[in-house]
């Protein structure tokens, strides 16, 4: 493997994911993700000179909607997705910045 | 000699599009329903949900770009900007970093030190999030997703204005622009428009930027300044003292006169920002921003270099009028109509700013109808109401929208024109005030402003006070 992930950056991802990893878990991941990279670092052996960068897969554009309300109150279903709910809305482990 | 201080500043300005629904689904964008009423798979962000842009959205943000000389991305895509937050039901915000649709524009403003630009570097379209409430009793948080998707603007500036009257001046240049547009109200107390005001100081003459800080929570332009001269004073303090700034988001408390950082540079978010592959790129050709060109309203410099040629109306009156897009629409509607445009500009200049501010309302809240006033005004120029009876009709036009004539009929409040019955009125109030009549009669000339009054009293206030003054004078 040519990508060795350290400590602190699996640290790090995990932290962003709002994952806690056990320190088994780590080394797993951190082989993963140091496989992953070589992966890259192949499709980085291609010459793309003259490629334009890509931003979507499909050769379409342009798709829009009107300014048209269609939707109506279903709040019914979508609380049925909340783990709890109080008043209409859902319920989250308290969170203030 | 003490150090020069410049301050240098940037803005980020945050618009709430005035569509009917939001960015990327058919959920309406109205205040006040009931929690998450106005809410569906994807602007809850259910796995599968595909979302679709609302082309309103697009116009707007290209109209706003055009107006303040943006040159317009005419290939453009989204970004997803990742972070876990509550009110942000998908884990990313939609937004755009690499291709926003605006970019290197600029806006004109002025100020008592004269005229100068403010470069703007990029316009770009994106996701508001939900509501979260806390819920101190229950120790949880309680969240609302009707405004999660609503559609905004952020105009970021570049770092080119240097007080807080350059600042005010911008955001004035802005919401006049965009409500012109008709792309939002943006209104500050009520969230429409929120700005970040990113802040600086280095001692004059320097070429580099000091270490900058971001201010949040900042709800009306006065609360604006106070945060540019609380932080000024802060950071010069900090060099002062051989400190360093550190650079951080701040949050202003209005109130106590102070801010308090809020998070700092050392655990910023890592947006981790990627192409969004649910939305397909935006191609705009030149017919579009041709179209979209086109639609562009009068505004506002333009309208007043029109109104001064137009109307004979003070310069104060036209700068009042053309401060918002709703009361110069109402305005030309009502002359349009035939009244005579003095006439239609004391209204709104006296009894409509008066009334606006009693009832804490902004002008951009007038609901009234050009033909309620300008019906109003005939009624005043026939004589068939006086100014005190018109005052109190007016007030009913302001908040019910009334028909003036139907009103003044249902309400009888037309002026006796019938001088038989006026007279014997005159004569029942000189009998009844002997001491005034007397007074008048010793050359006391002021007496005979409490007979009018009383005259006026007995009428209910429906008499004309010049034919009252004169049936006076003669009978005395």
């Amino acid at each position: 493997m040519v990508n060795i992930i350290s400590d602190e950056t699996i640290e790090y991802v995990g932290i962003l994911a709002k994952l806690e990893l056990s320190d088994e878990e780590k080394e797993q991941a951190k082989k993963d993700m140091g496989s992953m990279l070589d992966y890259i670092d192949k499709l980085g052996e291609l010459d793309t000179t003259g490629v334009e960068p890509m931003s979507h897969v499909f050769p379409v554009h342009n798709v829009f909607r009107e300014d048209v309300v269609t939707n109506t109150d279903d709040r019914e279903n979508i609380l049925k997705n909340a783990p709890e709910e109080k008043d209409g809305m859902f319920v989250v482990p308290r969170t203030f910045e | 000699m003490e150090k020069q201080y410049e301050t240098v500043i940037g803005l980020e300005v945050h618009v709430e599009l005035a569509t009917k629904t939001k960015i990327f689904c058919g959920c309406s964008t109205a205040f006040g329903g009931d929690p998450n009423t106005h809410t569906c798979p994807v602007c809850t962000g259910m796995p599968g949900s595909l979302p679709v842009l609302n082309k309103q959205v697009l116009e707007y943000a290209v109209a706003v770009g055009l107006a303040t000389n943006c040159k317009i991305t005419q290939y453009c895509k989204f970004d997803r900007k990742n972070y876990f937050y509550p009110d942000n039901p998908q884990n990313y915000q939609i937004s755009q970093l690499y291709l926003p649709i605006c970019r290197n524009g600029r806006v004109e403003i002025e100020t008592k030190q004269g005229k100068k630009f403010v470069g703007i570097h990029e316009i770009h379209m994106e996701e508001d999030a939900g509501k979260l409430i806390h819920d101190e009793w229950n120790d949880c948080s309680l969240v609302d997703y009707n405004r999660s998707g609503v559609p905004l603007i952020e105009i970021v500036s570049e770092p080119d204005m240097r007080s807080a009257e350059e600042v005010i001046a911008y955001l004035e240049k802005l919401r006049m622009t965009i409500q012109y547009l008709g792309a939002s109200d943006c209104k500050l107390q009520e969230g429409s428009m929120r700005a970040d005001v990113n802040l600086s100081v280095r001692e004059v003459g320097a070429k580099e930027f000091g270490t900058r800080t971001e201010m949040k929570n900042l709800n009306s332009f006065k609360a604006i300044a106070r945060a540019i001269e609380g932080e000024r004073e802060r950071q010069i303090d900090l060099l002062e003292s051989g400190e360093k700034v550190i650079q951080e988001t701040r949050r202003w408390d209005d109130n106590k006169g102070e801010s308090y950082a809020m998070r700092s540079k050392e655990d910023a978010q890592d947006y981790r920002y990627f192409p969004d592959p649910d939305l397909v790129p935006i191609v705009l050709d030149d017919a579009f921003l041709d179209e979209i060109r086109a639609k562009q309203p009068e505004f506002r410099e333009e309208k007043m270099a029109r109104y001064k040629e137009e109307f004979d109306i003070p310069d104060y009156d036209i700068d009042i009028i053309t401060g918002s897009k709703r009361m110069a629409d109402l305005f030309e509607e009502t002359v349009a109509l035939g009244a005579q445009p003095k006439k239609v500009s004391n209204w709104l200049m006296v009894e409509t700013l008066r009334l606006l501010k009693e009832n804490d309302m902004e002008p951009e809240d007038i609901r009234f109808s050009p033909e309620h006033l300008a019906k109003l005004i005939t009624l005043i120029d026939s004589k068939a109401i006086n100014s005190s009876v018109a005052k109190e009709v007016f007030e009913e036009i302001f908040k019910n929208d009334v028909d003036p004539e139907a009103y003044v009929e249902e309400k009888g409040l037309k002026t006796v024109n019938d001088e038989g019955a006026l007279r014997k009125t005159v004569e029942e109030v000189i009998a009844n005030n002997p001491q005034s009549v007397e007074d008048y009669r010793n050359g006391k000339e002021k007496a005979i402003g409490f007979l009018v009054g009383q005259t006026m009293k007995a009428m209910k206030g429906k008499a004309d006070p010049a034919m009252v003054n004169q049936l006076l004078k003669e009978l005395l």
